[in-house]
């Protein structure tokens, strides 16, 4: 007998997310994600100053706009001409301020987002708001143990928080810092402020190390069959990400699904519409010739999201990506880490293709993160310059691609009369909840959900664990909309 | 004595979330004493409904909003972060599904604001609409107060502007309304809280010496008054120049950035290009 499960709203996420499932016989044969909130960033940024998409489209996420400064910034140094001429200092600055988001995100995205769906809270502070309503049945921890991860819940609140004091050090404030910019950063890397950010990443370094990985470790262990639930599509995207004077941290590539690399080029993304309320006209264009021409009464379509693809196929973003693909090129240091983790459950790399294993990826790129942030402090320059001087052309093209805590993240701009003409913006979680494809194709999500058993379809634990391992950002992705002339109703995603 | 307890109902609308993570940073009381302890002696927040927080996700949380909104009238603190998007009725922002609808961020925070004992509209979208109502506005974003008044919604609502809002200007808040109650706050013509928006960022501004001596800023890095390369605090009004941001580590002027004005009305249309000088005679 075929059922449908529909969660709305997906809570303990960014922004507002709507799934829903068809389960049959106890099986999910369908499923479609899809956000339901539009404001329409790119059509407010059209015939703005083009620095001003610098400070502008951090605003669309609070969580990770640094992922936003820093895609942006690139995106201008670009159209500006300046990328071969950043100097050392602002790279690294740059490295420090997102890598202090990094950090605080996914921090925040295990214990504050993700956990609740396996510790009891209830079992240690009562049965308090917010802690209920929940999901009942399936918590697995007791006792100590228990006690132990909801302190750590607790001690996690203050942990991202100094992450974002190490981040306002060079970057001025956070959420929305004013640090990143074009041709740069305004602050200059000081010894104090070095010494001053290398002991506040000395105390989060040890939080990740002594408690966030071994945690992980220990959830993993009572979960165990989590490892074999929400595969995914099993195709892998990294952009490459955080621009080093030495090159980048991670590295760029796709990954096929028996693990072969294969070479990234962003003429390669284009982006379909089928399933998407805009005008088929608009489908299958690279983000650079992107057009957003809404079409709200659009029949078969279910989504404001459109679907990215690469070379037509399914690609799944973030920390999975990411680690794999450096393991697969050999980076030795990532490939030490990942096997540290994996050594706990005699597991191979296959295993990360999974909802622990995404939370295990996450966790170990937290400790990469955080341990190449101590090479970034010690190699700045105080007394060499942090930024140089733009100029905004009359005309010019410019793309930004960098690594968001959820995966890749690309700005795509056309300047026309020194003013923003077209601005594009693609983000991991577009990827990654994606709707189906010209093709049919579901998107990386809606695929780690199809296939999975759901043991009781009242507190369908299974389907929100697989979507909050993706560690979804819709205010990211649902940015694009013209919404003049639509109807009520006609956004309903059932 | 019992403990008072004011249950606490927070609605993201079209926002990034930016303001609730800014809550996330408070330093004293913490968030986890917002959540859990009496801030004040003998009082205490319980945080309902938090979509980024709460534990339950579907229908049982939508039905939290309903128990509270028929149950306790008047008896709840209703927070909203984002903006209001009115267009087509509210079709372009939905909170969840309620009565197998999509329950529209206009219908919700009409509902529960009718109902509140007190609405704070934090961050800049909720207070005045901010970016998501920029032009062209494409889903006719607005703020709160607006909402309320075109809806004949008399919940008195205290403004907390910021991009995103400094987390003691919200704890501060709740602290005024818990030891000397809501009236004791002292508010501006934009229904601000003179405690913290009463003074120009300009008058307490470190650079404020070199403003005076003529010394400015021609390009982002320089030493200098910001004033040339597109500062805004001549006429905005906050206090981050005393209390800086991030447990005080830093703040916008300090970090080399111009002031960006974002807690004013204005911001970020009347308020931009970010990088350029604007004069009063611009913003009229």
């Amino acid at each position: 007998m075929s059922e449908k499960i529909k969660i709305d709203p997906i809570t303990r996420i960014e922004g507002h997310l709507a799934i829903e499932a068809v389960v049959d016989d106890g099986m999910v044969k369908e499923a479609k994600s899809a956000g339901t909130l539009f404001r329409g960033f790119e059509i407010i940024l059209q015939g703005r100053d083009p620095r001003d998409a610098n400070r502008l489209t951090q605003r669309i996420c609070g969580v990770c706009p640094t992922a936003h400064a820093t895609a942006s910034a690139l995106c201008l140094d670009d159209a500006f001409g300046l990328t071969d001429k950043i100097p050392d200092n602002a790279k690294l600055i740059r490295a420090l301020v997102f890598g202090s988001n990094f950090l605080q995100s996914h921090i925040l995205h295990f214990y504050h987002l993700a956990a609740l769906d396996y510790v009891d809270a209830v079992g240690a502070v009562g049965d308090t708001a917010p802690f209920v309503p929940r999901y009942e049945g399936d918590y697995r921890v007791s006792g100590e143990a228990n006690a132990e991860l909801v302190n750590h819940y607790v001690k996690a609140l203050d942990i991202r928080r100094k992450c974002q004091e190490m981040l306002a050090i060079f970057g001025g404030k956070m959420p929305h810092n004013v640090g990143i910019v074009p041709g740069g950063v305004t602050e200059k890397p000081t010894e104090d402020k070095i010494t001053n950010f290398l002991w506040r990443l000395k105390e989060i370094k040890e939080f990740i190390e002594n408690v966030y990985i071994p945690d992980v470790i220990a959830v993993a262990k009572i979960y165990d069959d989590y490892f074999g639930i929400g595969k995914g599509c099993g195709r892998l995207l990294a952009y490459g990400g955080f621009d080093l004077p030495t090159g980048k941290l991670f590295k760029t590539g796709v990954v096929s699904p028996d693990l072969q690399l294969e070479p990234f080029a962003k003429e390669n993304i284009t982006e379909d519409v089928k399933h998407s309320w805009y005008a088929d006209s608009s489908s299958g264009k690279n983000p650079a010739q992107g057009q957003t021409k809404p079409e709200p009464k659009k029949k078969q379509a279910y989504s404001f999201l459109k679907s990215p693809r690469y070379k037509g196929t399914v690609c799944e973003l973030g920390p999975l990506a990411r680690m794999v693909s450096n393991y697969v090129q050999g980076d030795a240091i990532t490939k030490e880490l990942v096997d540290s983790v994996l050594g706990e459950f005699s597991a191979g790399v296959d295993a990360l293709y999974s909802v622990l294993g995404r939370h295990a990826a996450r966790a170990v790129e937290a400790k990469l993160v955080a341990n190449a942030m101590v090479d970034w402090l010690t190699s700045l320059k105080p007394d060499e310059p942090a930024i140089v001087e733009s100029q905004i052309p009359d005309k010019g093209e410019g793309a930004g691609l960098a690594e968001a805590p959820r995966g890749a993240v690309g700005h795509w701009i056309t300047i026309k009369d020194k003013k923003i003409d077209r601005y594009q913006v693609i983000t991991p979680t577009a990827w990654n909840a994606s709707p189906k494809d010209d093709k049919g194709q579901p998107g990386a999500v809606e695929q780690a959900i199809i296939g999975t058993k759901v043991k009781d379809k009242d507190n369908p634990f299974e389907i929100v664990r697989i979507v909050r391992a993706f560690d979804p950002c819709l205010a990211c992705s649902v940015h694009l909309l013209d919404a003049r002339g639509s109807e009520l109703g006609v956004f309903r995603v059932v | 004595m019992a403990t008072k307890i004011y249950p606490v109902i927070w609605l993201q609308g079209a926002s990034c979330t930016g303001c609730s993570v800014s809550v996330l940073n408070a330093v004293s009381p913490r968030i986890q004493n917002l959540l859990l302890d009496e801030l004040v002696p003998g009082q205490q927040l319980n945080l309902l409904f938090h979509a980024t927080i709460m534990a339950g996700q579907g229908e049982p949380v939508i039905e939290v909003l309903k128990d509270t909104e028929k149950n306790r009238k008047n008896g709840y603190v209703l927070v909203v972060e984002g903006a209001i998007p009115t267009a087509e009725n509210g079709a372009y922002g939905s909170i969840g599904e309620k009565g197998g609808k999509h329950y529209t961020i206009l219908r919700s925070v009409e509902e529960l604001g009718s109902n509140a004992l007190l609405t704070l509209a934090i961050g800049t979208c909720a207070t005045f609409g901010g970016i998501p109502a920029a032009k062209p506005n494409p889903t006719d974003c607005k703020g709160v107060k607006e909402v309320f008044t075109e809806k004949g919604i008399n919940t008195p609502v205290v403004n907390l502007p910021g991009c995103p809002l400094h987390p003691e200007w919200f704890t501060g808040t709740i602290s005024v309304i818990l030891f000397s109650g809501a009236k004791a706050l002292d508010l501006d013509e934009l229904a601000r809280p003179k405690l913290f928006y009463g003074q120009l960022i300009h008058e307490n501004c470190p650079r404020r010496a070199d403003f005076d001596k003529g010394k400015f800023a021609q390009e982002l890095g320089d030493p200098g008054c910001l004033y040339n390369i597109g500062c805004k605090g001549h006429y905005t009004n906050a206090d981050c120049p005393l209390r800086q941001w991030n447990n005080g580590v830093n703040w916008c002027i300090k970090a080399g950035s111009p002031c960006l004005g974002c807690v004013e009305p204005e911001f970020p249309d009347g308020t931009s290009p970010i990088y350029e000088k604007i004069t009063y005679e611009d913003l009229e």
